[in-house]
C-alpha cells in the first residue's frame, strides 16, 4: 500500500472550511480528486500552495491511507487527459 | 403488475425540534397520512420506513416496529431502508412494488430522520458516511465537499457561474418562504447568498441544505380501489430505483449522475410520457449544484445547460417547469431518510391544487426525484392526478 504514487494532474478540487468532527483542528484544508497515469483516479489531500483543475501535482507521502499531493512547479498541463 | 395511487399524505414541519423525538415525529406524519386515505389503521398491511442514521443521530436501532407501533400499527412486517438521503424514496419504491405485484393492498411508506440534537461537526461526520469512508471520509471529504468538486468541475467543464448557483438558493428560498412547513422561511437576495460563508469552495453555507428534524409519510393501494377511499388519490404513473458507485473517484464523469438518468428513463417510459409533460418536479438540491444537474439528468435541458436555466428563471413557480416550490431541501429542510416521501407529498399537494400562494397553474403531472450520496442512489417517481 505504502508505495510511492505517480504524478498526477488534478481533476477537481475543493477547500473544505467546515471540517468533520476528526479535522476540527486542520481546516482550512485542500481535497482533490487526482488523475495517476496508468492508476485512475485517487482522492487525496494537498500540502501546501492550493491547486487548481488541470495543474499538475507530485505525491508527498501517505498520512495513514490518504496520499497527500503537493502542487508540481508552477507548469500548468494541458487537462485534455481529463476527458 | 397493478396500477398503483398514493391514497394520503401526512408530514410534519421539518426544522430543529428540541422537544420532538424520533418516534413521535414519525408516528405523526403515518397517523396523518392514514387519516388522510380515509383508511382504518387495521387495513394497513405492511410498513416500509426510510432512515438514514437513527443509530448515529440518536442511538436507536430497530426503528421500523418502533416507529409503527406508536403509530398504531401491529403485527404487520416493519422494515426500515437505508439508502442515505434516499432512504425513504427506496422505501416508496419498495412500497410501491409490494402493491403492484399484489402482495399486499394497503401500504405505508415513510422517512424520518432526527438530526439537530448532535453539534455540526458531528453531523458531518455522520453523513460523510453516506460516501466512501475509506478514500473520501479518510482524506477528509465532507458531503458539502463532495459537491463542491462536482460544482468545481461543471464550472470548468460547462461554465457554471457561482450566480447561477446563487439562482437556486435565491429561487427556493423565495419558495420556501411561503411554505407553512419549511424550515427556514426566509427570503434572500442574490448578493446575500454570494456573500455567503465559505463551507467548501466554491459552495458557500447558502448553497448548502438544511441539517432538520422531521417525517413525511403516504399510504398506497391499487388504483382500482382507490375511489372507494378517497376522491383525491394521485396515480403512480413510473417508479424506479438505480445506482452508481458510491466513491467520486469511481466515476467516469462526476458532472452526471447516472443513477439518476436511469431511473428516469425507466419512469419516462413506465409512464409513456418525456420530460417535457412533466408540469412540476420536487429535485434533489442538497446543494444548489445537485440541483442544477439533475435538472440536466432529467432531461428539462441539455447537459451544462442547467445553471442557465436557474438563472433565467425557467424553474420559477411561473416558469417553464417550476422546480422545487415547496422551497426544496434548502429552504424547507432536509431531514435526510424523510426527503425521499417529502418529496412526493410535496408533489401531491401541488396535483391537488392545494399548495396556496405557491400552487403551479398546470399541475397534472409531478415529478420528485430523490438522490442518495454523491448520486449512488436515485429514485425517480412521477405521479399524475387521478
Amino acid at each position: 500500500m505504502n508505495t510511492r504514487l505517480p504524478d498526477g494532474v488534478v481533476y477537481t478540487e475543493t477547500v473544505v472550511h467546515t471540517p468533520p468532527e476528526k479535522y476540527l483542528q486542520e481546516a482550512p484544508y485542500q481535497i482533490a480528486i487526482v488523475n495517476l497515469a496508468g492508476l485512475g483516479r485517487r482522492t487525496v489531500r494537498i500540502l501546501g500552495e492550493y491547486v487548481k483543475i488541470g495543474e499538475s501535482v507530485t505525491f508527498d507521502s501517505y498520512r495513514d491511507n490518504t496520499p497527500c499531493y503537493r502542487r508540481a512547479g508552477n507548469t500548468k498541463f494541458s487537462d485534455a487527459s481529463n476527458k | 403488475m397493478r396500477d398503483v395511487a398514493v391514497l394520503g399524505i401526512g408530514k410534519t414541519a421539518f426544522g430543529a425540534f428540541a422537544d420532538r423525538d424520533l418516534r413521535s415525529l414519525g408516528a405523526a406524519a403515518v397517523k396523518e397520512a392514514i387519516a388522510d386515505a380515509q383508511v382504518a389503521t387495521s387495513a394497513v398491511e405492511a410498513f416500509y420506513l426510510g432512515n438514514f442514521a437513527g443509530p448515529s443521530f440518536v442511538g436507536q436501532n430497530h426503528l421500523a416496529p418502533y416507529v409503527a407501533t406508536a403509530a398504531g400499527l401491529k403485527g404487520i412486517p416493519c422494515t426500515r431502508i437505508e439508502n442515505a438521503c434516499a432512504s425513504s424514496g427506496s422505501a416508496f419504491f419498495n412500497a410501491w412494488l409490494s402493491v403492484a405485484s399484489g402482495a399486499y393492498d394497503i401500504v405505508v411508506a415513510a422517512g424520518v430522520e432526527k438530526m439537530t440534537s448532535q453539534a455540526t461537526p458531528r453531523v458531518t461526520e455522520i453523513l460523510s458516511a453516506a460516501g466512501d469512508m475509506s478514500t473520501e471520509g479518510a482524506a477528509g471529504a465532507t458531503f458539502p465537499a463532495l459537491f463542491a468538486m462536482i460544482a468545481r468541475r461543471h464550472m470548468y467543464e460547462y461554465g457554471t457561474t457561482r450566480e447561477q448557483l446563487a439562482a437556486v438558493a435565491v429561487k427556493n428560498h423565495a419558495n420556501g418562504a411561503n411554505n407553512p412547513l419549511a424550515h427556514m422561511r426566509k427570503v434572500i437576495t442574490l448578493e446575500q447568498a454570494l456573500a455567503g460563508r465559505p463551507v467548501s469552495d466554491p459552495l458557500t453555507v447558502y448553497d448548502c441544505s438544511l441539517v432538520s428534524d422531521g417525517a413525511a409519510a403516504v399510504v398506497l393501494a391499487p388504483l382500482s380501489e382507490a375511489s372507494r377511499y378517497t376522491s383525491r388519490s394521485a396515480r403512480v404513473l413510473g417508479v424506479w430505483q438505480a445506482s452508481d458507485n458510491v466513491a467520486l473517484e469511481e466515476k467516469e464523469d462526476i458532472t452526471v449522475m447516472p443513477a439518476t438518468r436511469e431511473a428516469a428513463k425507466r419512469c419516462y417510459e413506465m409512464a409513456g410520457i418525456g420530460p417535457n409533460d412533466i408540469e412540476l418536479a420536487e429535485v434533489h438540491d442538497c446543494f444548489t449544484i445537485a440541483e442544477i444537474v439533475a435538472t440536466e439528468d432529467l432531461g428539462f435541458v441539455s447537459k451544462g445547460e442547467g445553471g442557465l436555466f436557474a438563472a433565467a428563471g425557467c424553474s420559477e413557480i411561473g416558469g417553464r417547469i417550476p422546480v422545487n416550490t415547496s422551497g426544496g431541501l434548502k429552504s424547507k429542510g432536509h431531514p435526510v431518510g424523510a426527503t425521499g416521501v417529502g418529496q412526493i407529498c410535496d408533489v401531491v399537494i401541488q396535483l391537488r391544487g392545494n399548495a396556496g400562494v405557491r400552487q403551479v397553474a398546470r399541475h397534472r403531472v409531478g415529478l420528485a426525484q430523490n438522490l442518495g450520496g454523491s448520486g449512488a442512489t436515485c429514485v425517480v417517481t412521477i405521479l399524475g392526478v387521478n
